[in-house]
């Protein structure tokens, strides 16, 4: 039905591809919405038009709102053209038709009227927030990144939840504040960081979180142990890859949603699993030169009923979730002329072969099952004996619109099958052109870098998340200088040395433990001696074992100590003689000497950054290493240079005081300043990720604890410490301070 | 004290059963003759013990089982003097018992107890056959029944509780596993009066824990789990509740693993 001249005037445009198309938007419109819904929708696209925006946007509103309206009700009309008006009174008017786009497949997506509403604020909250601010005063500039923002969305929502694409924009927002190019990249899902949130935030069982369990399926269920290699559906839109089986092993898919029905991700990836290791146990390869393409197909569909029927002998239960999984195709299908329903067909088939309780009644069907059931019940099958069944089915179903090239491919693809390449010898080669992946030589590796980075995550205060492997920490060995300068510091400081050493004595290992119960002792235990004499008395059976013998309980305490190396180290602090660095030396040198007389292991590592690729962490003394000269030349050659991304630093001795075995670990941090890097411009940020490296390594038990050198630092150091840090005013006296700061806190 | 007591309490009347995996019992029987001492090995609830009381009964010889402990004592297994009304008496014990009347001591996963424990034994195992009393002043003769047999589970005690060369030298071995599926699925009818058809997809579950031995389970499913298992199907407990409580949640605390076995519970027993 055309629309009425009414209905033209009330719409009042006069683009010529605007009145075209009318009619048939009208047609639509009708179908979906009632009368009040249809004068709101004209009247909404006229005021879409009177924003003077050109004709595309009045057209992307008449074609995609009909449906929103008819999913979210009509009153969303009015919201629409309300934000419509506001988008086009601020800089970001040229987003309005990538906007209105969007809504279709946002309703279809969110559903609910509620979420929707939400969704326009976080279209107002993005445009607003990716904003050039200049001065302070935003809604002045264009958001580069909104277009593409809602370019992206229909993909994002087919992917995430709101609140996961809430938490994608907020990356993307917080990550790249001041670099619009790489912003622009991210809401395009160009760079890896995008994509790597969205691995994260989106819903279903992931590979990643289910690998171990698929390995434990694998060898406990089916005694095979392979190498899984996920592929994502995310970027081939045309074509999903589905699951395989070659050389380099298992390919499966890198996510997998839970059912409607009721299956759960992860027994999808079982199903997928338990299919091919079947393939793996029973299917021996046929020459597939002698058969057609159409042969080929059935006799994979006999196969993979018969390895399923061999595994439902011993695992009956999986059948349910096949059977689940697998397509109920329709028998009672229209069929046209010119399409070819050589899958539809097969799928048939193949459900009437795994599912016992099937409906069909097509003869044909039903012969080849009961044929098939014949064969199995004999027992001892090979893949070669079900080749016959299929290219007889093959020959007995022909129809001359097999070949046709509409193939009806609707509820035929059984997702938990693989493509049964491994089932198949190729003797001549086909035409098809090969493509063989040269491999490519590696890239020349740094000279410098001899350790390949680590990678650690970074707390991202604002947006309350982890950036994954965001900085790089390489490891280096400090080169070494001469001992005998630190063998002069520690002379200079000999009369400290002395008292130090009566304190050491004081600390060493002698608290003692009971051992009660020994029928033979040191001495009488005298509780349970008077039981025992009770029980005696009192005519019962006594405890022989009244003695008790003493060991002395050793200390178990590991010590990794921090150094901050940054560039401030190299300062004179007022009314010192001598700079930080020369006082830091002194001081650990001291301390090393001090924990080694105590012997308990000690690591000393320095660091210094410079931006978040390139966080050196410098090697001086390992666990098991003495107090000797290697040592000692490694803390002279000792550095300053560049800024504190302690966060990292910590995280990263963290990760070698774990592995130490003892009962109490302490890492020691060394600083001068707080936190700070010169790719990072909020001084908030790197506090708050120190002060969640130090809360992750107190959740691994290990103690971290904070000697600061500056004496401003009280506005810091407890937010990230908590109650754990001394501050040193008295710069001078650390190397004093040090060793005693760290008897006092293993006394 | 001594002259009292009745050995024949230990004695095995009624014939335990025991399934033969191979020609275990032609070699203990010969072991026996010769009085050689044994050592049993195997992982948990395979029938280690189950293979001793088998063996006394089919000997005619009474039995006496010790559990060892981290808590015991040397004089755990000798004997000590207790304080009497009118003084000191001595006990025997367990091993002196055994060593004096002629039984078969059976010190059950002797790598528990301490070093110094399993020490007092030497005497006894070897050529001497004889066990000082030194408390007591009296060197005891085994009797000629007497032998020692002990088990342990080279599996998963730790590198600090394995026992000495010296001590492991002392004895012959014989080394168990759990049975064979075929032999396996005949225990668990036997034991239970279950259904093989039952039985045989209890002890496909129990392969697949087994094959996840080393990648997060210390040890796989017993013989005498499975047994649970079928006795709680017995009793009429869905077959998919009867596993979960017998098989899985005794063995592991991983949620992994406890998945994986779930899952193979339900792939096995069709709901």
């Amino acid at each position: 039905m055309t629309a009425t001249v009414e209905e033209r005037q009330r719409l009042n445009c006069n683009f010529k591809r605007v009145q075209s198309v009318f009619d048939d938007c009208m047609a639509d419109a009708r179908r979906h919405l009632s009368p009040a819904g249809i004068e709101a929708y004209i009247d909404g696209a006229s005021s879409v038009y009177k924003t003077g925006r050109g004709e595309e946007p009045v057209l992307v509103f008449l074609e995609e709102i009909p449906q929103v309206a008819a999913q979210l009700g009509e009153s969303v009309l009015e919201e629409i053209v309300a934000f419509t008006r506001t988008l086009a009174k601020s800089p970001n008017s040229k987003a309005i038709p990538h906007f209105l786009q969007s809504l279709g497949a946002a309703a279809r997506a969110l559903e609910s009227r509620q979420l929707f509403t939400e969704y326009l604020n976080l279209v107002i909250q993005t445009a607003i927030r990716t904003s050039p601010k200049v001065h302070g005063i935003d809604a002045m500039y264009t958001s580069e990144c909104l277009p593409d923002f809602l370019d992206s969305v229909p993909h994002l929502l087919s992917l995430l939840s709101l609140g996961g694409l809430k938490k994608w924009v907020d990356y993307g927002v917080l990550a790249y504040p001041n670099d619009p190019e790489h912003q622009k990249e991210y809401f395009q899902l160009k760079t890896a960081d995008s994509r790597a949130v969205i691995q994260r935030e989106r819903h279903g069982t992931l590979f990643t979180d289910a690998e171990r369990k698929l390995d434990l399926y694998l060898k406990g269920l089916w005694l095979h142990d392979v190498q899984f290699v996920p592929y994502s559906l995310d970027f081939d839109e045309d074509r999903k890859p589905i699951p395989y089986l070659n050389e380099q092993g298992l390919h499966l898919p890198d996510v997998y949603d839970d059912l409607p029905n009721g299956v759960r991700g992860i027994d999808r990836y079982r199903a997928v699993l338990a299919h091919m290791s079947a393939h793996r146990r029973w299917t021996t390869p046929l020459i597939a030169d002698n058969l057609s393409p159409f042969q080929r197909m059935a006799v994979e569909v006999f196969e993979d009923a018969r390895v399923e029927f061999l595994t439902l002998q011993e695992y009956p239960g999986l059948r349910s979730i096949w059977c689940k999984l697998h397509p109920i195709p329709n028998e009672n299908l229209i069929m046209d002329e010119d399409v070819s329903y050589i899958r539809h067909r097969l799928a048939i088939l193949s459900r009437a072969l795994l599912d016992p309780k099937h409906t069909y009644d097509n003869p044909i069907i039903l012969k080849y099952v009961a044929r098939f059931n014949e064969l199995m019940a004999k027992g001892n099958t090979k893949t070669f004996d079900i080749q016959l069944l299929g290219v007889q089915f093959i020959s007995e179903t022909k129809v001359a619109s097999d070949s046709s090239g509409k193939v009806y491919f609707n509820n035929t693809e059984i997702e938990y099958r693989d493509d049964n390449r491994m089932m198949w010898l190729f003797i001549e080669e086909g035409d098809e052109e090969t493509y063989v992946e040269r491999p490519t030589p590696p890239a020349e590796a740094e000279d410098e870098f001899k350790v390949p980075p680590r990678m650690y995550p970074e707390w991202d205060y604002g947006a309350e998340h982890y950036r994954p492997d965001w900085v790089s920490v390489y490891e280096h060995l400090q080169p070494q200088s001469n001992p005998a300068h630190i063998d002069q510091l520690l002379a200079k400081h000999s009369a400290l040395a002395k008292r130090l050493k009566k304190i050491i004595d004081l600390l060493k290992p002698q608290n003692k433990v009971r051992i009660r119960y020994q029928e033979e002792g040191a001495e009488l235990d005298l509780d349970v001696a008077v039981r025992s004499l009770i029980d005696f008395k009192s005519g019962a059976q006594p405890d022989m074992r009244i003695n008790m013998s003493h060991r002395t309980d050793g200390r178990s305490v590991a010590v990794s100590l921090l150094l901050d190396l940054s560039a401030s180290l190299a300062d004179v602090p007022d009314g010192c003689t001598q700079t930080k660095l020369e006082l830091s030396q002194e001081a650990v040198s001291l301390l090393a000497w001090a924990v080694d007389q105590m012997g308990d292991p000690l690591a000393i590592g320095g660091f210094h950054s410079d931006t978040r690729h390139n966080v050196r962490f410098w090697h001086f003394k390992g666990y098991k290493e003495s107090w000797g000269d290697e040592v000692k030349g490694r803390l002279a050659g000792m550095e300053a240079n560049y800024s504190t991304r302690m966060g990292a630093a910590i995280r990263h001795a963290g990760h070698y005081l774990g592995h130490q075995k003892a009962d109490k670990k302490i890492l020691l941090v060394l600083t001068d300043g707080e936190p700070a890097d010169i790719d990072t411009s909020d001084p908030r940020l790197l506090i708050e990720d120190a002060k969640i490296a130090v809360r992750e390594l107190g959740q691994e038990g290990i103690y971290t604890y904070c000697i600061n050198l500056d004496p401003k630092a009280d506005e810091y150091v407890a937010d990230i410490f908590g109650k754990h840090y001394a501050v040193i005013d008295n710069i001078a006296r650390l190397p004093e301070r040090l060793p005693q700061l760290f008897m006092s806190l293993v006394k | 004290m001594s002259a009292t007591f009745d050995i024949n309490q230990y004695k095995i009347t009624k014939e335990p059963f025991y399934q033969a995996q191979s020609n275990e019992v032609a070699l203990y029987e010969a072991a026996y003759n010769a009085r050689l001492p044994i050592m049993l090995k195997g992982p948990t609830g395979c029938g280690k013990s189950r293979f001793v009381e088998h063996m006394a009964w089919k000997l005619g010889k009474p039995l006496i089982t010790v559990a060892c402990n981290e808590d015991m004592t040397a004089s755990d297994l000798v004997g000590r003097y207790l304080l009497d009304a009118n003084g000191t008496r001595w006990l025997d014990g367990p091993l002196t018992l055994a060593a004096r009347h002629g039984a078969i001591c059976y010190l059950d996963e002797i790598v528990e107890a301490r070093q110094d424990t399993t020490v007092v034994i030497h005497p006894l195992t070897d050529h001497r056959r004889t066990l000082p009393l030194d408390k007591k002043g009296e060197l005891i003769q085994a009797h000629k029944d007497f032998q020692l047999v002990i088990s342990y589970n080279p599996g998963y005690q730790n590198l600090m509780k394995d026992l000495k060369q010296s001590t492991k030298q002392r004895f012959a071995g014989l080394e168990f596993d759990y049975a064979k599926s075929e032999v396996e699925i005949g225990i668990v009818s036997k034991e239970t009066g279950i259904g093989t058809d039952v039985s045989t997809k209890l002890v496909k579950i129990g392969e697949a824990a087994r094959n996840l031995k080393g990648h997060g389970l210390d040890e796989g499913i017993s013989t005498r789990l499975l047994v649970y298992a079928a006795t709680l199907i017995k009793q009429g407990i869905a077959p998919r509740d009867a596993c979960r409580m017998a098989l899985v949640r005794p063995i592991t605390d991983d949620a992994d693993i406890r998945d994986t076995l779930d899952h193979a519970i339900d792939a096995v027993f069709e709901a």
